[in-house]
């Protein structure tokens, strides 16, 4: 498997540009998911490091070998990057089984023994192989459409949205056997999503893009906890915007003085996530509120909350556990768990 | 830089694209020669003469005639059609796929056969009526099969919306249905008028005189190309009209199932009391326009057998010659329509909505213009090419060019794109993924194509008697001279003949209603 490296990739249809100067390192064996709304240059991204699209610049490396560069230009076949898309693309004229033999040099396609053992990495029966792709659930397809793509051993796999096309029970399952697939295969992997669940939980690194640019590249937890600015924060989640004064590693809002990171001193935005909120009893916390409105989801709820002898101050949103879950109208005491992110002041 | 920089989509500017846009211009070209060459013919008469000779009562009486076999006909053709559709798709009626076969056994009698039965068995139908109740009878197939095929995949959520939106089950099909049959409709509807405007066998047998019928009787008295040009504009413009209206008809907004999720089939009504009239409505319609003619043929067929005809050698020869023009033809077409057809699936820009347009017009081309242009191009600048087997394979060409594109669309619409690509990331080069990708894809409806077209030659009249190549005789043309010389029982092996040929031409057709989207 194989390093993959972007370095100042600018790339477009037409005389539209939809990249610029991106750049991006994925490292032997790791998953990186791109998220990215709609619009935002994902698929373009995949698509010139599939070969599929010629970058008008910048310089594309995999596992050391250029295959995008000033002067430098490997077709598809030749780069060693497997590529699954939404919808799978299985070839209708074929079985699964010559579906996935589809890329193996002639003599091995015969053999059934790489088939049979793809089957297994991706968690489907061996009892499928003979069945046509219209045959199939679109869990199964997006299977199939893995096994085929990891059946050549490529140094690098491109997952473009694999699992939006699935409903919600589908995709949990075919997002876990791909992982577990991709891990066996020891797979340098980018997946490409608008979902930030997905992104979060299924990568080692995730890659804000946004109109083309990447916004902030790190580990899950840190594009979660410490987003570089209060957009990639609310575009990542749900986020609590209010007004503070910072000074000496702590903030102090209307809820209390608080730990902080981020920008250092004087007037700012402190971001907090409504898991941070939690709920004591009344008196107990920085500040005490009414239950206005709670959405109970069962494993967990978001209560709307009123801060006490302050109508003019906007709610306050509080995600709990759901046997944690208030009674309506019910005065509680709010205070904050973990430190918080602080940018420079742009609220009013 | 990202002001001066410009990214390219990889293939989308090679060579090949280039080769194959250029193609399917020349083809597109080729396909309008027909216009090209009759309506400057036209305009180059002397415009005083071109004027008494179009306001002639004889021109008047042709317009009255067109007119009147069109109001009774394209009604006749959309009640019987519909009607059948409904009761094939939508109903309990017993016996549902063998009705579907047989109320498409009509398009594997040529409308000239038909009519040759109709005549023999009923000498008193001629004139208006017989032409009115032949070509009802051997055209109402063209709305049927769209409408069957429609009504088939229609989901009954639409009808059942309605019904809770508190609509009755009558108002529920005008309001939901219906809507949703218009292009169905339409485009049998302009089907049936154009077969209309160009057909001659039936009307000729008939003695009911159209432009087609008289273009055809004077190009036989002698050829003048002027006069038969301007009778032949004025069958174009009529065509162009029958095209504007199935445009207007169709509405442009979309119709086609909105929304995800699985599709429903429709549970079939159940028509109790009223299936007897349904099942006798369908024999008769089935009697009438299958058994008849095919009775009368075998019926011939023993007669002449009895009297001791020999058919044997010549038979087979006139056979193997109409083979022989069927399959260049059918090769001919195909390949002239396989450039616009990549075109029309890989690239959309104003050059192939041209090209689609292009296509739509020259499937209106009747096959007597088409001929008749081939002769005048001919006589006028070629004349070594004139009655050679090339100039009427490009008139085949020309006239099948649209029913070859048809089928060819829906091929490569399976070979997506994404397909080549994913062939190509897995380690395939351009030409390795087009061999065992796209190739065994398209190759099916490159065959349909073929045998569509092949057909479609079989059974040509029209252009084939302006064309024909010297000492070459087809089985339609071998049936057309017997026939006009009222020897029936002669005629009958070259109709049993075509007849059996094109038995394939239904269950095409047939899989086409059963496989629909």
């Amino acid at each position: 498997m194989s390093e993959l490296k972007i370095l100042g990739v600018s790339a477009g249809y037409g005389r539209e540009t939809v990249l610029e100067d991106v750049d991006l390192t994925v490292a032997e064996g790791t998953t990186t998911a791109v998220l990215g709304g709609s619009g935002s240059g994902k698929t373009t991204l995949l698509r010139a490091v599939a070969g599929f699209l010629r970058p008008g610049s910048g310089t594309i490396t995999v596992g050391g070998r250029t295959v995008a560069g000033p002067g430098t230009w490997v077709p598809p076949e030749r780069r060693g990057v497997g590529y699954v898309r939404q919808d799978g693309a299985l070839f209708p004229h074929l079985s699964v089984a010559g579906n996935i033999a589809f890329g193996l040099p002639w003599p091995r396609r015969r053999h059934h023994d790489r088939v049979l053992e793809l089957l297994d990495l991706v968690g489907l029966p061996a009892a499928i192989a003979e069945r046509h792709p219209a045959q199939l659930s679109g869990g199964q397809q997006q299977r199939v459409a893995l096994a085929r793509a990891l059946a050549p051993r490529p140094g690098l796999i491109l997952l473009d949205e694999p699992f939006s096309s699935l409903d919600t029970a589908l995709r949990t399952a075919t997002r876990e056997a791909t992982a577990q697939a991709l891990r066996a295969a020891g797979a340098t992997t980018i997946l490409v999503t608008h979902d930030q669940g997905e992104a979060l939980s299924f990568a080692d690194e995730v890659a804000i893009l946004q109109a083309g640019r990447f916004r902030q590249v790190d580990s899950p937890r840190t594009v979660y906890r410490e987003p570089v600015d209060a957009e990639v924060a609310e575009f990542l989640g749900d986020a609590l915007l209010i007004a503070g004064s910072a000074a000496d590693g702590s903030v102090t809002c209307r809820l209390g003085t608080l730990p902080a990171h981020g920008y250092p001193a004087g007037d700012v935005d402190v971001m907090i996530r409504p898991e941070q909120l939690t709920l004591t009893r009344p008196g107990a916390g920085g500040l005490d509120a009414v239950v206005r409105d709670i959405a109970y989801f069962g494993h967990d709820a978001v209560v709307e909350l009123d801060p006490a002898g302050d109508e003019s101050r906007d709610p306050l949103r509080s995600r709990v556990l759901g046997v944690d879950a208030p009674a309506l109208g019910e005065l509680v005491g709010v205070s904050v768990v973990g430190r918080v992110r602080t940018y420079p002041r742009v609220l009013d | 830089m990202p002001a001066s920089f410009r990214a390219q989509s990889v293939g989308a500017r090679s060579l090949g694209a280039r080769g194959v846009a250029v193609a399917a211009a020349l083809v597109a070209a080729l396909t309008l020669l027909p216009l090209l060459v009759v309506v400057p013919d036209a305009l180059s008469a002397d415009p005083g003469e071109a004027a008494s000779y179009l306001l002639r009562p004889r021109v008047g009486e042709l317009l009255t005639n067109t007119g009147m076999l069109f109001v009774v006909t394209v009604p006749a053709t959309v009640v019987v059609g519909v009607a059948a559709a409904w009761l094939v798709e939508r109903t309990a009626l017993p016996g549902a796929g063998v009705w579907r076969t047989l109320l498409l056994a009509p398009l594997a009698v040529p409308s000239f056969v038909s009519a040759y039965a109709w005549v023999t068995v009923a000498p008193w139908l001629d004139g208006f009526g017989g032409a009115a109740l032949v070509t009802t009878l051997a055209y109402f197939p063209f709305v049927f099969l769209p409408v069957a095929a429609l009504l088939r995949t229609l989901d009954p959520g639409d009808e059942e919306a309605a019904r809770s939106l508190g609509l009755s089950p009558a108002a529920a099909v005008v309001r939901t249905v219906l809507p949703r049959l218009r292009p169905a409709l339409s485009g049998g509807a302009l089907l049936v008028a154009l077969h209309l405007l160009a057909e001659y066998g039936v009307l000729e047998m008939m003695r009911f005189q159209t432009f087609t019928t008289a273009i055809m009787q004077q190009y036989a008295v002698g050829f003048s190309d002027t006069s038969s040009s301007l009778l032949a504009s004025v069958l174009l413009t009529l065509c162009l009209v029958a095209l504007v209206l199935d445009l207007l008809a169709r509405g442009r907004h979309r119709v086609a199932r909105v929304g995800s999720g699985v599709q429903r089939r429709a549970v079939p009504a159940v028509l109790g009391g009223w299936t007897t009239p349904a099942l006798v409505f369908l024999a008769a319609v089935v009697a009438l326009s299958v058994a008849v003619p095919v009775a009368t043929v075998v019926r011939w067929l023993l007669h002449g057998i009895a009297e001791g005809d020999p058919l044997g050698a010549d038979l087979l020869q006139v056979t193997l010659s109409t083979l022989g023009l069927a399959v260049l033809g059918a090769l001919a077409a195909v390949v002239a329509a396989l450039p616009g057809a990549w075109l029309l699936n890989r690239h959309r820009s104003g050059l192939t909505l041209l090209l689609e347009r292009t296509t739509f017009i020259a499937s209106a081309l009747p096959g007597v213009v088409v001929g008749l242009a081939m002769v005048t191009l001919a006589v006028r600048w070629a004349r070594p090419v004139y009655q050679t087997v090339g100039l009427i394979v490009l008139a085949y060409a020309i006239l099948f060019l649209p029913r070859a594109m048809v089928s060819l669309r829906a091929g490569l619409a399976a070979a997506r794109p994404e397909l080549s690509e994913a062939a190509r990331s897995l380690g395939l080069s351009g030409l390795a993924a087009f061999v065992r990708v796209v190739l065994p894809l398209v190759a099916p409806s490159v065959l349909t194509a073929l045998v569509l077209v092949a057909l479609a030659v079989n059974t040509e009249l029209t252009a084939t008697l302006l064309l024909a190549p010297t000492g070459t005789d087809t089985l339609a043309l071998a049936f057309w001279r017997e026939a006009s010389e009222l020897d029936y029982a002669a005629a009958a092996p070259f109709a049993a003949v075509m007849i059996t040929m094109s038995v394939p031409l239904t269950m095409l057709l047939r899989r086409q209603i059963l496989e629909e989207r």
